[in-house]
């Protein structure tokens, strides 16, 4: 099994027929993805990569079935469309763009409170079962299927930390990128749960970032209620306080938000921190062995 | 993206936020004319730098007399103003705000700002005004008062006066601080603020209210829509690597340390930050290339990074996704090439196109430094800097 995304899943693409909506969806399909098409408002009834383009969700949902949506429009678009999936129907909702204005992302939740579906994302790499589904911007020949669940708030330290179990031979059941935003979709303990209610999963891989409280909730969730092994690490050990490091949601703005608070926390509350970013693969395979 | 002091009030006046009458000048005689113009004999002169914590600093004086207005204008404009945020070069004061002083009851704070744990705009209020609230909130949570707002509601009246009668106001203040609260939550929707504080928010010898300090930053991804207040940013606020950076697509934030950094995507640019300090370096900046560098944007990378003379050595670490190895390793030759770059530079790629990426180094002839890994990257930069040591 995995999580969130399966080799059942059927994928839309909103904004298919962009230039990183094409490549990317090629990609994904390479990887094994199911496909099924896409929507770009004013081009419904073409077709793109072999497959139908549709003119909303709505009716790309009612002709294919689709249970996951791909979102690969600009930034000042994106709640917009998101909101369409959802009304649309879609279970699992992955955004790609970063720069979502915060407000937008405000309202989205608001509107996705009784939706019962899942946001990954924004400001994400996407989400990927090896070989099975993939959503989303990584590089795929770096994931391969296994038993470890990945969670990150970064992408390149997802691909990093992926990287770094892959030389040691562990694999990935789901690798989650929740996104880089202060506002986002899914929160750390959601993934934490899917990973702990997936039989397949053995252990999970999380990897914070300065800024807010939720690796720390997270911490304290799995110490209640997971009964799997979790390894962490959290980044910008480094980084000056009150200075935003690239991600919008990556500021310091008061003590329990540095990296060694984090750290020492989540410790206190039995996740296995990592706290050189060089060893997550090397401390995942002392954990888990 | 923060704005001054003065641009605060008088956009928070637009929405009829009762903010003490002043006007903001560079020159003594207007900071004088301005104080005869309000009438009283005793004004307040503040310096207008976007760093907190002026008041320490002596970047705002209260002035019995014209003549003190003179003087503490005199003193402010072309000072460096060292407060607690501008680290200890301190920062230049261009202007100074005066204002009318006032008569002053209470203190209060009030604030907006998007709480992380409820995912919404959520409104703070303390009877414990002009203080940090960060402090106030350590010492003594239980003055705190947190109200988040339904996005489909907005704030409601019946919050506001909640919050009024919590932080203890009474009779016809309770109204007015409800119409305060719902003029700066209008503010806080319309012009996409992140954070919005009044702090003091004053009660009068009359009992009146008014935000005597007020200061709010923007959401950069919302300026697009937002072109009135995208006017309002002072480019001498900032660090000018910064801002020649962003122009180039660039995330750069300069450090103190002197190890340059290259490296792509946030989290991973951090992680090699820790990374250096793991192994008892100290990085020079955080750089994020972003996603789709192309050799022209690396280039441009190399170029911010050596304009801090402090940097001894450079580390680039990519790991591509939706970059290329290959396109990378010829910005690193080109930049190489095209600049007098004399300080050592480790290189660790990794993920699209690596195997592309390696050979193009190699080839240039260039003495980069390869690493396998970021352990490795780091390990070879202090043994490169302890070596030149």
């Amino acid at each position: 099994m995995s999580v969130f995304v399966h080799k059942h899943s059927k994928v839309i693409i909103q904004g298919f027929t962009g230039q990183h909506a094409t490549f990317h969806a090629e990609e994904s399909m390479k990887n094994g993805t199911t496909v099924v098409g896409g929507v770009t408002p004013g081009k419904g009834g073409q077709e793109h990569l072999g497959l139908p383009v549709f003119d909303t969700v709505h009716q790309a949902v009612e002709k294919t079935g689709a249970d996951v949506s791909g979102i690969f429009v600009p930034p000042p678009f994106a709640a917009d469309a998101i909101m369409e999936a959802l009304e649309a129907g879609v279970g699992v909702v992955v955004v790609i763009a970063d720069g979502i204005p915060v407000q937008d992302m405000v309202r989205v939740k608001r509107y996705a409170a009784d939706k019962n579906a899942i946001i990954i994302g924004p400001n994400t790499p996407g989400i990927i079962t090896p070989d099975a589904c993939k959503v989303g911007i990584m590089p795929s020949h770096i994931y391969t299927p296994g038993r470890i669940g990945v969670v990150s708030r970064s992408g390149t330290l997802n691909y990093e930390a992926v990287q770094q179990m892959s030389e040691l031979g562990m694999g990935q059941t789901t690798s989650v990128g929740i996104g880089g935003d202060p506002v986002n979709g899914t929160d750390f303990v959601t993934v934490l749960s899917a990973f702990e209610d997936d039989p397949e999963t053995e252990a999970v891989i999380m990897i914070g970032e300065i800024g807010g409280p939720q690796e720390v909730d997270a911490a304290r969730w799995a110490k209640e209620n997971m009964s799997k092994p979790v390894v962490g690490f959290v980044a910008g050990v480094s980084a000056p306080p009150g200075r935003r490091m690239g991600h919008a949601g990556a500021i310091i703005s008061g003590e329990a938000d540095t990296a060694n608070a984090k750290m020492d926390l989540m410790e206190e509350l039995g996740v296995h921190v990592v706290r050189n970013p060089a060893l997550i693969g090397e401390t995942a395979r002392r954990v888990f062995s | 993206m923060n704005i001054h002091e003065y641009q605060t009030k008088e956009l928070l006046r637009g929405y009829g936020v009762a903010v003490p009458d002043g006007r903001v000048t560079h020159n003594v005689d207007n900071a004088v004319a301005i104080a005869e113009d309000l009438g009283g004999e005793r004004g307040v002169v503040k310096a207008q730098i976007h760093a907190g914590g002026r008041g320490k600093g002596g970047g705002v004086k209260v002035a019995e007399s014209l003549d003190e207005v003179r003087q503490f204008t005199d003193e402010m404009i072309g000072m460096q103003l060292v407060t607690p945020q501008t680290g200890e070069e301190g920062r230049l004061v261009q202007r100074v705000l005066v204002e009318q002083a006032c008569d002053i009851k209470k203190e209060y704070y009030l604030g907006l700002v998007i709480d992380r744990a409820t995912q919404r705009i959520t409104v703070i209020a303390s009877a414990s005004g002009g203080m940090n609230i960060e402090e106030v909130a350590k010492t003594d949570p239980d003055r705190v008062i947190r109200e988040a707002v339904d996005p489909a509601i907005g704030l409601a009246g019946f919050q506001c006066r909640k919050i009024a009668a919590k932080i203890g106001l009474r009779g016809q203040q309770i109204s007015e601080a409800a119409k305060l609260m719902q003029a700066l939550y209008k503010c806080f929707r319309e012009k996409d603020a992140l954070l919005a504080e009044i702090n003091p928010l004053a009660e009068l010898g009359d009992g009146k209210l008014m935000a005597l300090d007020a200061k709010m930053s923007f959401d950069s991804n919302a300026m697009y829509r937002r072109p009135t207040i995208t006017e309002l940013r002072d480019f001498d606020e900032e660090d000018s690597k910064e801002v020649e950076a962003t122009g180039h697509g660039l995330n750069y934030i300069a450090l103190d340390g002197n190890v340059g950094c290259i490296v792509n995507g946030a989290g991973l640019a951090m992680a090699t930050m820790d990374s250096i300090s793991f192994h008892g370096g100290k990085p020079a900046n955080f750089l994020d290339v972003g996603g789709g560098a192309s050799p022209e944007k690396v280039g441009n990378a190399f170029r911010i990074v050596l304009q801090d003379p402090n940097v001894k050595i450079i580390l680039v670490n990519i790991f591509a996704g939706i970059n290329r190895c290959d396109w990378i390793a010829e910005g690193l030759v080109q930049a190489m090439r095209d600049q007098d770059i004399s300080v050592p530079i480790v290189v660790r790629l990794a993920g699209t196109n690596v195997e592309k990426g390696a050979p193009i180094l190699e080839a240039s002839g260039f003495p980069f430094i390869m690493a396998d890994n970021l352990d490795d990257a780091s390990t070879k930069v202090m043994a490169s800097l302890e070596a030149s040591a």
